[in-house]
């Protein structure tokens, strides 16, 4: 090494190892510019160095899908020669030093992955990770859940696509590193998406969007590296997001594609021009020559490395066909937007970076994107598992039933999200027919008859307790939401959350859950068709939940058949679908009543799993079943609170079965109330059809069990004919309404 | 009878009035762009909802100098009914076609959920077919949507009966927690003193079909449908 010495290297992220390829893949030693492009291609967050080998082991063929991973988004057939186009991404680092523009650029990030691909956007949605609002860090967490939720907000609502809903929970193992993981749907014709991609020799390369700042350099370097008390000293290295730039990005690109003059398009997002420049490059088997003059600067005297590794946002990179330039100049005037013709393309399989015609970098696009250091990195099971798997439930000292309701809906991870909700808009392109917060997420497929039903989940403490386990029942979770919707799931894209993988305990992690949601892909027939890994969540050496958040997209071809979680009516039956065996493992109800991240959770039968998503949504279909909600956080007792809120404040009356096992103590009580035993919903019918649903659930070997009736205004709730719940349904719903919003009570902002 | 939607940068809910008009009601519908100078023969004029040039600077402040709006006055001026929604009405008060201003909400948050809102007039072309005091579930969104006008005004608009909606509850009552924005008076809605241009924050739009869990928001477009196949000469006056 001569003029590259082991400061500027750390200063990279890159190892000595790391160097040497590059050095053995230039065949000489590199410019600064060419070593900040390599570290950038070569960083965890754009390499998946990590994570490669083992994503491999992902499913992501099926008949349905139309693209998987290796694109902007991925893609599957939902019918009537349309495709819906989604996939998930993190923004967990840019959001815990600036919520606000973190979480509103992760917005804009995953937008432009969705319309690149030549989809309009339909529906946003989000899972979010923050520590406890009233625990040692509650005034800054708050601060952060703040920032997120306008962030989101204020990119969403303003570039016109609905947050149709997501998922949070509060765990103070969160509290130094928030997740925010967003996903985005959008809609395109089957045979019109468009690739990443540039080839014919000579075509133009055209740069549109906003100009090109500092700001934002090495944010891909940043998301992949650990924090520690300096990191918010890296705050120039988040960006600023402009929705409105974005909008009229969204407008031309989607007007360009109509014509036939595209030939592809990428969005400069990690890692900026250098990404987009290389992988379409790389993609279409053909080279790039750039020069970096003409491209528009925001700031004077940017240097070509600053140029290259910008992460300024609301940016895209065109291959155009020569000879259409006038035409594809004019659409993007019509929305003030400046196209500037910065290269073109070559035959030679380069990426050469010009600066006033002098080459100041000119790599080889396999040595940047297949040519990238792939680890296949040590794993050890940690050894903490032995000690929080072990698990005495006669030991816990008895709750009063009532009373552990009450403290489950008045937790913020199970609490209503109207707070939130509330803040996005929903509705916007008026295709929401479940309202945030009532279901999973359900939009109308205009010009056809059919629906698009997703759901975001994950559950960290279950990854933490076994993370192959955990991740199946996220694969299981998103599934059965998208089910209860009345849809049936034909897709998922994945966002896995963990530490640093560099550390074996970790990496142990990071294996099991992708071979857990492998598993469970497989067998629920939901392939991956893209995701988004994000690793090195720590800060200060302690490590976030493992924390795979799976998204899953469901079709109804009846709209009109769409269901939600709460109360239809009075007198209508209540049936229980699937078997409680009382699992306490990693529960909500351990956690907020007794403090307790401790046992294994809930087993998952995928047989049992699949027979229940394929009930759901041939009842649904058949029009017999009134609401579906799913049975999980907090299990049935929790469950059958949420059908009666907002519901009008209509009550049940309801006996749940007994454990098979029961012996009669407390604890048994509360084990088949707020147990959380996977592969269970609770559904409503009228009287006259349930028969029907009795026939359909043998047919499918799902069993189902007559528990109660709608009425009243009252949570009549009994074990094995004893009521051991008995409250208004208003003095629950109070509670649970305003867990979260109290915390936000009588501030100006 | 045709609809014709203005579309600004930054318009989003441009493609919402348009399915309504074309696709819920089946009349015909327009977008005209916003550099264009000319309204396209249309009868009625929607200004739609979203955030026109970013709500950078204010909300409709830009928008007001865009070209299109020359004809938009012009038509108003001549009669033609014009509908402002949300952005719409923010535009329609920076263009000076409706007076006031919009205030952030007071709680400085984004409000998107469903509503109550009272039809307090109902010689407007967009309200004709409403009974007075009728109240409509419509939703809202909009983080600035605080009606604000001095006290002149606001005489002014009361006792010339141009307050047109009010946030109100179920029981129409219009309570200070039934005023999602803290507008002043409740005020959800003004006319024009020609009563042909009106402006309101809430998405009437947003409810015109059952499955998106409302239709009171139809009785806006039935009633201007039903005013312009009563006025065939509005069209000739205006255009």
């Amino acid at each position: 090494m001569s003029a590259v010495d082991a400061a500027i290297l750390q200063r990279h992220g890159l190892t000595t190892d790391e160097y040497d390829r590059i050095v053995r893949s230039l065949g000489r030693e590199p410019t600064l510019t060419e070593l900040g492009i390599f570290s950038v291609m070569w960083s965890e967050h754009c390499s998946y160095k990590s994570s490669r080998r083992h994503l491999k082991k992902l499913p992501t063929e099926g008949p349905r899908v139309l693209q998987g991973p290796g694109e902007n988004a991925g893609a599957v057939d939902i019918g009537d020669g349309l495709a819906a186009v989604f996939k998930i991404e993190s923004h967990n680092h840019p959001s815990f030093i600036e919520p606000y523009q973190g979480a509103a650029t992760g917005v804009g990030g995953i937008i432009r992955d969705i319309f690149t691909m030549g989809a309009r956007p339909i529906a946003l949605m989000n899972s979010l990770r923050f520590g406890e609002m009233d625990g040692p860090d509650g005034a800054r967490t708050r601060r952060i859940v703040e920032g997120v939720v306008a962030g989101i907000a204020g990119y969403g609502n303003s570039i016109g696509i609905p947050t149709v809903g997501g998922e949070i929970a509060f765990d103070d193992r969160y509290a130094g590193n928030p997740l925010v993981n967003v996903f985005c749907l959008g809609i395109s014709h089957a045979d019109a998406l468009v690739k990443g991609r540039a080839s014919g020799i000579g075509n133009p390369v055209y740069y549109v969007g906003s100009k090109t700042g500092r700001d934002g350099i090495h944010g891909a370097t940043m998301a992949s590296a650990e924090f520690d008390e300096k990191s918010a000293e890296k705050r120039p290295a988040v960006q600023v997001g402009d929705p409105f730039m974005e909008k009229l990005l969204l407008e031309a690109c989607l007007e360009l594609m109509k014509t036939d003059a595209l030939i592809g398009v990428q969005d400069m997002g990690a890692a900026g021009l250098t990404c987009s420049t290389c992988e379409m490059g790389s993609r279409g088997g053909a080279g790039i020559e750039i020069d970096v003059v003409h491209v528009p600067q925001r700031e004077t005297g940017m240097t070509p490395y600053e140029i290259m590794l910008s992460e300024s946002q609301e940016r895209m990179l065109l291959v155009v066909k020569k000879g259409r330039e006038a035409e594809v100049e004019r659409i993007f005037e019509k929305w003030d937007l400046h196209a500037a013709h910065i290269g073109e393309v070559t035959s030679d399989g380069l990426m050469r970076v010009k600066d006033r015609g002098k080459v100041v970098a000119e790599i080889p696009n396999s040595a940047l994107v297949d040519a990238a250091p792939v680890y296949d990195r040590p794993t050890e099971r940690p050894a903490y598992l032995d000690d929080v798997q072990r698990l005495e439930v006669t030991a816990l000292s008895p709750v009063a039933p009532a009373d552990a309701l009450l403290a489950l809906l008045g937790s913020p991870t199970i609490a209503s999200k109207r707070w939130v909700f509330r803040q996005y808009d929903h509705m916007v392109r008026t295709n929401t027919i479940v309202l945030a917060g009532m279901g999973a997420g359900v939009v109308r497929v205009k010009g056809t008859s059919r629906a698009l039903a997703m759901s975001v989940d994950g559950n960290g403490r279950y990854c933490y307790l076994d993370p192959r386990r955990g991740a199946m029942l996220a694969v299981a979770e998103a599934s059965r939401n998208v089910a209860c919707a009345g849809a049936v799931p034909i897709g998922a894209t994945n966002c896995l959350n963990f530490g640093n993988p560099e550390r074996p305990e970790i990496m142990w992690q990071l294996v099991e859950a992708i071979e857990g949601i492998a598993e469970a892909c497989r067998s629920l027939n939901v392939p991956i068709t893209g995701g988004n890994v994000s690793l090195y969540n720590e800060t200060n050496g302690e490590a976030i939940y493992p924390t795979p958040i799976l998204g899953v997209v469901g079709v109804l071809d009846d709209a009109s058949k769409v269901l939600a979680r709460a109360f239809r009516g009075e007198g209508d039956e209540i049936v229980l679908l699937g078997d409680g065996f009382g699992e306490l493992g990693g529960s909500e109800y351990l956690k907020v009543l007794h403090r307790l991240i401790k046992g294994r959770p809930p087993e998952l039968d995928l047989d049992r799993e699949r027979r229940l998503l394929e009930l759901l949504a041939r009842a649904a279909s058949a029009g017999i079943l009134r609401s579906a909600h799913d049975c999980s956080d907090g299990g049935i007792a929790v469950t059958l609170a949420e059908c009666a809120f907002d519901s009008g404040g209509i009550g049940c009356t309801v006996d749940v079965p007994p454990l098979a096992t029961a012996g009669n103590v407390p604890i048994d009580d509360i084990r088949a109330l707020f147990g959380e035993s996977a592969s269970r919903a609770i559904v409503s019918v009228r009287p006259s059809e349930q028969a029907a649903l009795m026939q359909f659930a043998s047919a499918a070997g799902v069993p189902a069990k007559l528990i109660g009736t709608t009425g009243g205004s009252r949570l009549a709730i009994g074990v094995g004919g004893r009521t051991v719940i008995d409250m208004p349904v208003a003095t629950a719903e109070s509670v649970w309404s305003s867990a979260i919003s109290r915390h936000f009570k009588g501030r100006a902002a | 009878m045709k609809f014709t939607v203005v579309v600004f940068p930054g318009s989003n809910c441009d493609h919402d009035a348009y399915h309504t008009a074309k696709h819920v009601l089946g009349q015909e519908a327009e977008f005209v762009w916003h550099k264009e100078t000319t309204l396209k023969g249309a009868d009625v004029v929607v200004l739609p909802g979203g955030f026109s040039h970013g709500d950078y600077l204010r909300t409709g402040a830009i928008a007001r100098f865009s070209p299109i709006m020359t004809a938009v006055a012009q038509f108003a001026a001549a009669g033609g009914p014009v509908l402002g929604i949300c952005n719409g009405f923010q535009i329609l008060c920076e263009a000076g076609l409706l007076p006031g201003a919009m205030l952030r909400n007071r709680d400085l948050k984004f409000h998107c959920e469903h509503v109550g809102v009272r039809v307090d007039e109902t010689d407007t072309p967009f309200t004709s077919l409403a009974t007075k005091g009728q109240v409509l579930r419509i939703p809202i969104a909009h983080g600035e949507g605080n009606y604000f006008a001095d006290a002149d005004v606001i005489a002014d608009l009361e006792s010339s009966r141009r307050v047109i909606f009010r946030y109100c509850d179920s029981r129409g009552q219009t309570t200070d927690d039934a005023n999602p924005n803290g507008s002043v008076n409740s005020i959800a809605g003004i006319c024009s003193q020609g009563r042909n241009v009106v402006g309101l924050m809430p998405h009437p739009e947003r409810a015109c079909e059952p499955v998106l869990g409302s239709a009171d928001g139809l009785v806006l477009f039935q009633s201007v449908l039903s005013q312009v196949a009563a006025h065939g000469e509005m069209r000739t006056a205006a255009s």
